[in-house]
């Protein structure tokens, strides 16, 4: 393989420019809007069980 | 005692969804749509998820079905979304001093979507090529090459190539370089 060593480097930065746009969108936590999804859910499955 | 429940896991992979999904549609309130009917797609069918195996591959899977069933019903409704989008991006101001970060955003949201999907399964997600393959519904081959692809095409959006730079004479790319003043150093 060719240009083996400048393609290393290369991916190297976009490797690290990815984990970096990544980390920062993990790093912003959940929406409550996905806690109360997750609450409504629950609870509209309880509703069935409770029913039959 | 009663088996856990799967769905007490879910939870825990949501922030990796929306990083997936911001990554891979460039728009918050997109990603988060998303994201919401992937929850509820993965609440209602949990029984098919065979316990023991990778959740949060098996999540990715509904949430890039849920991202390309949407893309084409918007395609039919909405032009160049994509374009004006690109265009703004271009502008927004280097933060903290992140010049190069801004420019490797503006590169990851000009790839072609199975480019970009690739490369964030793979150098982001931490997934391997033979899960992002099954997950995408596609050969290995093909992960790898689309992850090469992408890697190439960044590169030369960046400005990282400097020996291939003169080789170039593609006019979209060229364009697409001058717009996005990568050129300038």
């Amino acid at each position: 393989m060719t240009g083996q060593g400048q393609n290393k480097s290369r991916d190297g930065v976009i490797d690290e420019n990815l984990r970096r746009v990544f980390d920062e969108a993990v790093e912003e936590g959940i929406p409550d809007r996905f806690k109360s999804l997750l609450e409504q859910l629950k609870q509209q499955d309880a509703k069935k069980g409770d029913n039959g | 005692m009663s088996t856990p429940d799967p769905r007490d896991e879910l939870v825990e992979h949501l922030p990796a969804m929306r990083a997936f999904a911001i990554s891979l549609t460039r728009n918050g309130s997109v990603a988060d749509d998303m994201v919401q009917d992937t929850l509820v797609k993965a609440w209602t069918n949990i029984e098919k998820f065979e316990v023991g195996t990778n959740m949060r591959a098996w999540l990715f899977t509904i949430l890039r079905n849920t991202y390309y069933s949407s893309r084409r019903k918007a395609k039919r409704e909405v032009a160049d979304v994509d374009g004006i989008f690109t265009e703004s991006l271009a502008e927004k101001p280097a933060h903290d001093g992140h010049l190069q970060m801004n420019d490797f955003r503006v590169a990851l949201a000009k790839l072609k979507d199975e480019q970009r999907e690739a490369l964030l399964l793979i150098g982001a997600s931490g997934f391997s090529y033979e899960e992002a393959a099954e997950m995408c519904g596609v050969a290995v081959g093909t992960i790898k090459s689309r992850t090469n692809r992408a890697r190439k095409n960044i590169a030369e959006l960046m400005g990282l190539n400097e020996d291939e730079a003169m080789e170039m004479t593609d006019d979209a790319t060229m364009s697409v370089l001058s717009s996005s003043k990568v050129a300038s150093f």
